[in-house]
């Protein structure tokens, strides 16, 4: 076989890629587009400035992680609501089924995807933190 | 300037310690660079950037690269052969930078009525009105390359761990196989100039209008000496004494701090030399139009053409694998020397019957 004609083949390729839009996305200043499913950090959606969530459990159910921790309490009305509602990023998969069981549409997905935090604690996303802005 | 030392002019000396330097300087500044340029080039070729962030698309690296490399701890392994461990990066760096002293990089140039000629080993007689260089510049270089495969073959031995030494011991193979095909393939040159001296053989290339190159005439010979040269400095895709997957890092695996940089510096520096003699060889050195006009074009040709040759061994990085080692043995003895041996002859009939 001629060894020739693969190598100038390769040094064509090569030679055409130089001349090629880079890839590279310089990261901390060009920001990526997250698609719109994209499955970031949890949000609590706000409906009549409170959150939605009626505390029925079904989140904390269906999660594989087992790192959502909800308490129910009774409001003024005798409404159902959770007071306290507890995400850990560090035990979450980012599956999506805490939104997809919620009967009530009370929680979604953003595309927040910068989680780095110092402390383990920080860790731990509170009810007032997870609530959509 | 009435004065002389050993029968020279002043001038003389004042010219010689100036080319010294500034060549010195700039094959040094080149060396930086060609790291830059080579991040560069491989990056763009595989649609990366390359290096972005020190200073204005990353031009400043080469320095960070240096400052970093000086300041990081120096490390000798206790059971290290520690003389020769300190002495083999001087003894690869060194022949790597004074190959230079013969190769001419321009022509006369006239200062002061003294004329100087851009070549740190020769200089101008007005008696004879010639240039006076070394007679056997190419043997001279021959004998420093391969001066440069001791540094690396004590590397790999005084280090005292068996990756180096495999590293070593291909370093001295492969130099050994693909000198002699580099040897006998610049043969066919000479024939064609019969002479040694590097300011000769550029004169003799200085014909229609600086293109009388002699890689038209000896093409083979160029390509083989190209790539026999590829093979002698290390480079991809002869790079098996510091191939990464298989030997760590080969002959340099024990090395830290400056005097792996000194490695690196000598790699470059013998991208350099190489690529500067295949332009003096081949290409016709510092030839050009209008280089009998304005003789500063000289320098200006010889850098455009080293630089063209090291971009093309960036680009053969970027696109070619590794050798196997088998393979590499085999193109070096079973298919370099026998063409080299071929192109001789044939120059041989050629010539004597034209």
């Amino acid at each position: 076989m001629n060894p020739i004609t693969p190598i100038i083949n390769g040094m064509k390729i090569t030679l055409s890629h130089m001349f090629m839009k880079p890839v590279t996305l310089q990261y901390p200043t060009e920001r990526p587009k997250v698609a719109p499913r994209y499955r970031g950090l949890q949000a609590l959606k706000v409906s009549h400035s409170k959150a939605k969530c009626v505390a029925c459990y079904l989140c904390p159910t269906v999660c594989p992680a087992k790192c959502i921790t909800v308490e129910a309490g009774e409001d003024a009305n005798h409404n159902k609501y959770a007071s306290v509602y507890e995400i850990d990023i560090l035990r979450c998969i980012f599956c999506g089924y805490c939104v997809e069981a919620c009967p009530v549409d009370a929680l979604k997905m953003t595309g927040e995807f910068e989680l780095a935090n110092y402390k383990r604690s920080d860790f731990i996303y509170a009810k007032e933190t997870l609530l959509e802005k | 300037m009435g004065m002389e030392i050993l029968g020279l002019p002043m001038m003389y000396y004042i010219a010689m310690v100036a080319k010294v330097l500034v060549a010195f300087v700039f094959v040094l500044l080149t060396v930086a660079y060609a790291t830059y340029a080579e991040r560069k080039i491989i990056g763009h070729m595989q649609v990366r950037l390359g290096p972005m962030r020190t200073g204005w698309h990353g031009l400043l690296q080469p320095i960070a690269d240096g400052v970093k490399l000086f300041f990081k701890e120096e490390i000798v392994p206790s059971q290290a052969s520690t003389f020769a461990f300190l002495v083999a990066p001087l003894i690869a760096l060194i022949p790597a930078f004074i190959t230079f002293a013969v190769i001419p990089f321009g022509g006369v140039i006239e200062i002061a009525g003294y004329k100087i000629p851009l070549q740190i080993a020769a200089y101008y007689d007005t008696a004879a009105g010639q240039v006076f260089d070394v007679n056997v510049g190419v043997l001279y270089i021959l004998a420093m390359s391969s001066l440069g495969v001791y540094g690396i073959v004590l590397a790999g031995w005084a280090s005292n761990s068996k990756y180096s030494l495999m590293g070593g011991l291909r370093a001295s193979a492969q130099m050994i196989s693909y000198e002699l095909a580099a040897g006998l393939s610049i043969i066919a040159v000479f024939m064609l100039s019969g002479t040694l001296s590097l300011n000769k053989i550029v004169e003799l290339q200085s014909g229609m209008g600086g293109f009388a190159w002699y890689a038209f005439k000896q093409p083979l010979a160029f390509f083989m000496f190209f790539v026999c040269s590829l093979a002698e400095i290390n480079r991809t895709p002869f790079d098996l004494p510091e191939a990464e997957t298989e030997l760590v890092s080969g002959f340099c695996t024990e090395y830290s701090s400056m005097k792996y940089a000194m490695f690196f510096m000598a790699e470059y520096a013998n991208m350099v030399t190489v690529c500067a003699l295949t332009a003096t060889l081949f290409l016709g050195g510092w030839n050009g139009p209008l280089t009998s006009m304005m003789p500063l074009l000289g320098p200006v040709y010889f850098v455009a053409k080293v630089y063209f040759l090291m971009f093309v061994c960036m680009w053969i990085r970027a696109t070619l694998p590794r050798y196997r080692y088998d393979q590499l043995m085999h193109l070096g003895w079973k298919v370099f020397i026998p063409l080299a041996l071929l192109n001789i002859v044939v120059t041989g009939i050629i010539g004597y019957f034209i």
